[in-house]
């Protein structure tokens, strides 16, 4: 047994919030095989109260209060910021840009242990809350489609779990901080979303009117409606416009059987609640016309394990994966942070498995180029069953070939889906005489474009921790 | 007849006729499908043949075919009343073949030679006395013993060795790939590797003689797992350090499930590199090994 401290900092458009937690890790391969390191459990150790995000401007983040901010959940949940050895900062919504990105990593770098790293993007943010949610645990126990709708201030991102695949995933302008509204019902905020949808249920809205609930409830209304048919996978020009730029177009293709709701607005689904507008917004509205639609009617409504907090635990829990445990590291390098990945694709590592080296090289150095990265993951699925003589093949061609790509000094990194990292790399760092550091590890799936941080190795240097990020700040 | 009778009567002929319609006769019978029809004959035991679920009318067909592909189990088989299917009964007498052929044929010699490997046998005559006698198949007899002496290098940090066990299949399927690779790991860790060879109708213990004779620190022994009806390739290697006949069994340690579907046998070679290594480094193997880690 061993284990793993992990913070998530989720820092989005309304609210920052903070989550401890610790993963452990088992040896289950049992006395008599190969050993299978595993993260068996999650433990939620500490969650920050629900904090309103500090900002600047508009949306510009305030860095020295979000630090501060961190700072003080550290220290009341007991943790020293040496202490935690994964997560993630990741920052959403409208956030999400590089100015503030850039401004909070700097300002957090020194919490970020030796491996805290920070991601972002309307279609990872999506993923994350579902996995955080437990409707990607629940599509798993089912074995069925169970679709996550984390219904936030700004937006709504939407994931559809087919078996623990991630088989669609969007997201729309779609939130209960979209209008804000006074005590007295003067409107304070409109945001543009919210101006578009009100024009599409045929009402007037700016700042500084008057509202009234009819109104405001044709508004969440037609919001409702939207979320509806996006779901159903139809297409309509409301649903077109609140497209969140930089999100993947949706496509819930085989249909879906149960979904869930996190997110701030979420409570108010489950349970539609009076005080309409406690929190000057439109959030308790929003919920009240979800729980209101078809929605409800039309799948099975599961209930969530988390849901204002689906995202940070999301992003502290499920971000981090462990290694295959038989693999390979000729020192310990490590960590390793965002090191771009080149996937190979089913015919060059074909190529390589068949020692024809050349396609190979000639890929790894137009993928240099492209990055202009010193440094790179060669990933590839990896067949099923190699040879010995496969496997010589194929070290050969991926050690030259990165040998001479690469710098001299610089370690050769392998990641591989199927279980052949051992074999590979051990057979590549022989071949290379041992002149350059080898790191080759199993049972992750990294695809191009994606980058790759890799922790200090656990359990008695068996497996590596690892955290595949598919998009940073895009 | 009252009217009665002549209701059930009535009833029994429409019955009748509508069972008429459905009876399977040698004109409306159905031989294509998964079968491969007439013209070609699949193997049931095949990857492909066992991914076919039997069950009727599954209410989820895409959730049964992912649950039929995380287990070897024979799930999703359907039944016929209260038996087994068709298909079902062929593939278990299929595997249960397979199985026995395991058991009952000889190592492919072509296999053993593109190794380099020679052969010596235990003191069983034959394949009947093997499985009868296992306390015979411990032991080399004295000409084998003799062969190992002269042709094996002395004192060396690893000693190899590959037997037949209860599968040959298994010995077919992965030595060839398992040895080099684990030879390949231990050169390259700077270890002395002894000369391997092959022993016939042996089982694990006969690793200790041969540990003494050529006096190997540590000895690793390639044995063909009993085949059950998952899989007949399966492979174990069994390690010793400072192996002694008559030594607890507890002293060894064992990588299991060497094959295809387990570990892979490149995957393992290299494996087993490692932990050859670290049985030399800590002068220790089975339980010992275990605690030293604790």
């Amino acid at each position: 047994m061993a284990d793993i401290l992990s913070v998530g900092i989720d820092i989005g458009t309304s609210t920052t919030q903070v989550v401890f937690s610790r993963l452990l890790l088992e040896n289950t391969g049992g006395y008599f095989s190969v050993p299978r390191v595993s993260i068996v459990d999650k433990q939620i150790l500490y969650k920050s109260r629900v904090h309103l995000t500090p900002l600047t401007g508009e949306s510009r983040i305030d860095a020295d209060r979000v630090r501060e901010l961190v700072a003080a959940e550290y220290r009341k949940a007991g943790f020293s910021p040496g202490d935690t050895g994964s997560g993630a900062v990741i920052i959403t919504g409208e956030s999400a840009r590089k100015d503030n990105s850039d401004a909070v990593l700097k300002s957090l770098s020194d919490f970020a242990g030796d491996f805290v790293v920070s991601a972002a993007g309307p279609d990872m943010e999506s993923v994350i809350a579902g996995k955080g949610s437990g409707a990607y645990e629940y599509s798993i126990r089912e074995h069925c489609r169970t679709a996550n709708l984390d219904i936030g201030g700004g937006t709504t991102n939407v994931a559809v779990f087919d078996d623990g695949r991630v088989a669609a995933k969007g997201c729309l302008d779609i939130g209960g901080r979209l209008i804000r509204i006074a005590p007295d019902m003067t409107v304070t905020k409109a945001s543009p979303a919210a101006v578009r949808a009100a024009a599409d249920a045929g009402v007037d809205l700016y700042t500084g009117m008057t509202a009234s609930r009819s109104v405001l409830e044709r508004i969440t209304g037609r919001m409702a409606d939207v979320l509806t048919g996006f779901l159903d996978g139809r297409k309509s020009l409301l649903a077109d416009a609140l497209k969140t730029p930089g999100s993947s177009d949706f496509d819930p293709g085989g249909g879906i059987d149960a979904v869930c709701f996190s997110g701030g607005v979420a409570d108010g689904v489950y349970h539609p609640k009076e005080d309409l507008f406690r929190f000057g917004d439109i959030g308790i509205l929003l919920g009240r016309a979800v729980a209101a639609s078809p929605l409800m009617r039309r799948y099975s409504v599961i209930e969530a394990g988390e849901t204002i907090h689906a995202t940070v635990v999301g992003a502290g829990t499920y971000t981090t994966t462990v290694s295959g445990s038989t693999i390979t590291y000729t020192r310990d390098i490590f960590p390793l942070k965002n090191i771009p990945v080149l996937k190979l694709n089913g015919e060059e590592e074909a190529a390589c498995f068949a020692g024809d080296c050349g396609t190979v090289e000639d890929k790894i150095r137009w993928f240099m180029g492209q990055n202009d990265a010193p440094l790179i993951i060669t990933a590839m699925d990896g067949p099923r069953n190699p040879s010995y003589t496969q496997i010589r093949a194929a070290a050969g061609c991926l050690g030259a070939a990165m040998d001479r790509c690469f710098e001299a000094g610089l370690p050769l990194i392998l990641v591989t889906e199927r279980d052949i990292a051992k074999a590979v790399g051990q057979t590549m760092h022989r071949m290379l005489g041992g002149r350059r550091q080898v790191v080759a590890i199993d049972g992750v799936r990294a695809e191009d474009g994606d980058y790759v941080d890799m922790g200090r190795p656990v359990m008695d240097g068996m497996v590596i921790p690892v955290v595949v990020k598919t998009l940073i700040f895009g | 007849m009252t009217d009665k009778e002549k209701l059930i009567a009535d009833i029994v002929d429409i019955v009748m006729e509508q069972l008429a319609d459905r009876a399977v006769t040698a004109e409306n019978a159905d031989f294509s499908g998964d079968f491969g029809g007439q013209e070609e004959l699949r193997d049931l035991t095949s990857r492909e043949c066992r991914a076919v679920p039997l069950l009727d009318h599954p209410r989820d067909p895409e959730a049964l075919k992912r649950m039929m592909g995380l287990t070897t189990a024979r799930i999703g088989v359907g039944s016929a009343g209260a038996r087994l299917k068709t298909r079902t009964l062929l593939t278990l007498r299929a595997d249960h073949a397979t199985a026995r052929d395991a058991v009952m044929m000889d190592v492919d010699p072509e296999v053993l030679k593109a190794l380099d490997l020679f052969t010596v046998q235990t003191l069983c005559r034959d394949k009947n006395q093997f499985l009868t006698r296992p306390d015979l198949g411990r032991r080399l007899s004295d000409e084998a013993a003799e062969t190992v002496r002269d042709r094996c290098v002395t004192a060396p940090d690893v000693q190899l060795i590959v037997a037949d066990g209860l599968s040959s299949t298994a010995v077919n399927a992965n030595i060839a790939d398992v040895l080099p690779m684990m030879t390949d790991g231990l050169r390259a860790a700077g270890v002395r590797v002894g000369t391997a060879f092959f022993v016939r109708f042996a089982r694990v213990a006969v690793e200790d003689q041969i540990a003494e004779l050529v006096g190997a620190k540590v000895v690793c022994i390639f044995v063909g797992e009993r085949p059950g009806l998952g899989t007949a390739e399966s492979m174990s290697a069994y390690l010793a350090y400072n192996a002694r006949v008559g030594m607890a069994e507890a002293r060894r340690t064992v990588v299991s499930n060497i094959h295809r579907d387990g570990i892979t046998a490149v995957e393992a070679g290299a494996y087993l590199a490692d932990l050859a290594v670290k049985l030399l480094e800590k002068k220790a193997s089975g339980v010992e090994l275990q605690k030293q880690g604790d």
